[in-house]
């Protein structure tokens, strides 16, 4: 039996126990000290034990919500950028030079920045967030608008369409493949730069998400819950991964504007 | 000679006169005089680049001429409006975020103000004149070319136009379901009655569709000859291929090829 033939499920779970046994294989033949690595086994009972008492929930609830608030808003000033840049030339300039100096530009590199203004709060983390998530949205969508079809709009003008209802009803849903392209890049940048916020966060003492879990952790030598931690963090990636895929299937895909 | 094909002698619905439309700075139509009366079916032909698309844009109110003007029930042509809806080429005209039915619900209720049942049922009626009632559900992708067409004449007839404008609408069809459109095309005009402009590179669909026929030539783009083909409607009899010729002659001529590159030259 091939290995191809194999269903997709069977090869990945086979793929990830040879994974999951060489990792426990090093750690109980090698004798590394659990100061350093931790084990599978010691890796999932802390995370059992960490989920039990509220730890991970409380710190993946908060993380989560910073990342979403600062996320809804860079989306709201992306769409918002973009259809002033479709309106007006002015506003596609300012969109050009914003995001060719801003984008190239870390958001966590603005956090000293946002530390002198908001001071040691969620406000900081939600305000690089934003920064973060507005360009790939902004930049996106803008391309998303450019790319309509002449057809498509001459439709649209034809049925006396215009200015927001335009908006709304023609060009979000026709630009929705470079949205939800925009809309994940964000995510994926909004997520590296909160995690990483609140490792910052953590050396300076506050409390807070997964980033400060994590921090924290490392201060008692908690290995197994430094890598419980990470777990927790890849796993959402994973599942925000499936949920995109979940709305593709439901919008562009379903309608043929994405194969 | 067929009786139910002539168009009802009607008042002048649509009239240009003296129009020239620059377009990017080059001139696409020079000057083109034409009338169309209520209930014909009026046909633009030419070689491509004459400006037969040009000239259907300014009376769907996409541009507006730099001479002359095009009045609609003797008013000039503003802004364009659902009075005026287009059939496009392209299959990508109805909004693939909507199933097909909910693609001319969607056009009632912007166009019209006609919203639920309403507007559902009627846009029922509407698939079913063109005879795709079974696909009201399905996305436009899921549809042939020949069934995408026909829902953009569903949605543009649903808004009732004082006038239905078509652009070479089955001109990226097959043979075959071209000549059924044109079929279904004709029938549904007998039912509605509507006055259509239509422009197209073929022969054969101009004779066929056609109760006037206004030839256009390339540089200078403009008008050449208004052909009166209500008379035929049978693609075998004498007068057809007798009409039919005549329009070859207006179109490729030694004259015209001449003229083309002269205008090339220039």
């Amino acid at each position: 039996m091939s290995w191809r033939r194999l269903p997709t499920t069977l090869r990945y779970t086979i793929v990830i126990v040879v994974m999951l046994s060489a990792w426990q294989g090093y750690v109980a033949l090698s004798h590394v000290s659990p100061l350093l690595v931790g084990s599978p086994i010691d890796v999932a009972r802390q995370l059992a034990v960490d989920v039990a008492n509220g730890k991970i929930p409380t710190a993946t609830y908060h993380t989560l919500q910073t990342l979403l608030t600062g996320l809804a808003m860079g989306a709201l000033i992306g769409f918002a950028f973009a259809s002033f840049a479709v309106f007006s030339s002015v506003g596609r300039d300012v969109l050009a030079v914003l995001t060719a100096v801003l984008n190239p530009l870390p958001a966590i590199a603005i956090l000293p920045l946002a530390l002198i203004w908001f001071g040691l709060s969620d406000r900081s983390i939600i305000f690089i967030v934003t920064l973060a998530t507005i360009w790939p949205v902004a930049i996106n969508t803008d391309t998303g608008f450019r790319t309509i079809s002449a057809t498509t709009q001459m439709v649209a003008r034809n049925l006396g369409l215009r200015g927001p209802r335009l908006v709304v009803d023609v060009l979000l849903p026709a630009a929705m493949p470079y949205i939800l392209t925009g809309l994940k890049t964000a995510w994926a940048f909004g997520w590296r730069t909160v995690v990483a916020a609140e490792l910052v966060f953590g050396v300076a003492g506050s409390q807070g998400g997964l980033g400060w879990y994590i921090n924290n952790a490392r201060y008692y030598l908690l290995t197994a819950s430094i890598f419980a931690g990470l777990v927790v963090i890849s796993i959402l990636g994973i599942a925000v991964e499936a949920l995109f895929a979940f709305v593709e299937s439901r919008t562009v895909l379903r309608w043929g504007m994405k194969r | 000679m067929s009786a139910i094909s002539a168009p009802p002698l009607g008042d002048v619905i649509v009239a240009g006169s003296g129009v020239a439309i620059a377009y990017g700075g080059v001139t696409a139509v020079a000057s083109a005089d034409f009338v169309v009366r209520r209930g014909e079916k009026f046909v633009l032909i030419g070689p491509s680049g004459c400006g037969k698309t040009t000239l259907l844009k300014a009376i769907a109110g996409f541009l507006t001429p730099s001479r002359g003007t095009i009045t609609l029930d003797g008013k000039p042509i503003g802004e364009p409006g659902p009075d005026r809806t287009v059939v496009f080429q392209d299959f990508d005209q109805l909004f693939p975020w909507r199933t097909v039915l909910d693609n001319v619900v969607y056009a009632l209720g912007i166009a019209k103000g006609v919203r639920g049942a309403a507007a559902r049922e009627r846009a029922r009626e509407m698939l079913q004149l063109v005879g795709i009632e079974r696909a009201a559900n399905n996305y436009p992708h899921q549809l042939s070319g020949g069934m995408k067409q026909r829902g953009a004449i569903a949605r543009a007839l649903s808004l009732e136009p004082r006038i239905l404008l078509m652009d070479e609408p089955f001109g990226a069809l097959d043979a075959i379901t071209r000549s059924q459109l044109q079929l279904d095309l004709n029938a549904i005009w007998r039912k509605t009655g509507v006055t259509i402009v239509l422009v197209t590179h073929s022969i054969q669909e101009a004779v066929f569709l056609g109760h006037h026929v206004a030839v256009m030539s390339n540089s200078p783009a403009r008008i050449v000859e208004t052909v009166d083909t209500s008379a035929v409607d049978d693609i075998d009899s004498p007068e057809f291929v007798r009409l039919s010729h005549h329009l070859r002659t207006l179109l490729i001529t030694p004259e015209s090829e001449a003229r083309a590159l002269r205008g090339a030259a220039e």
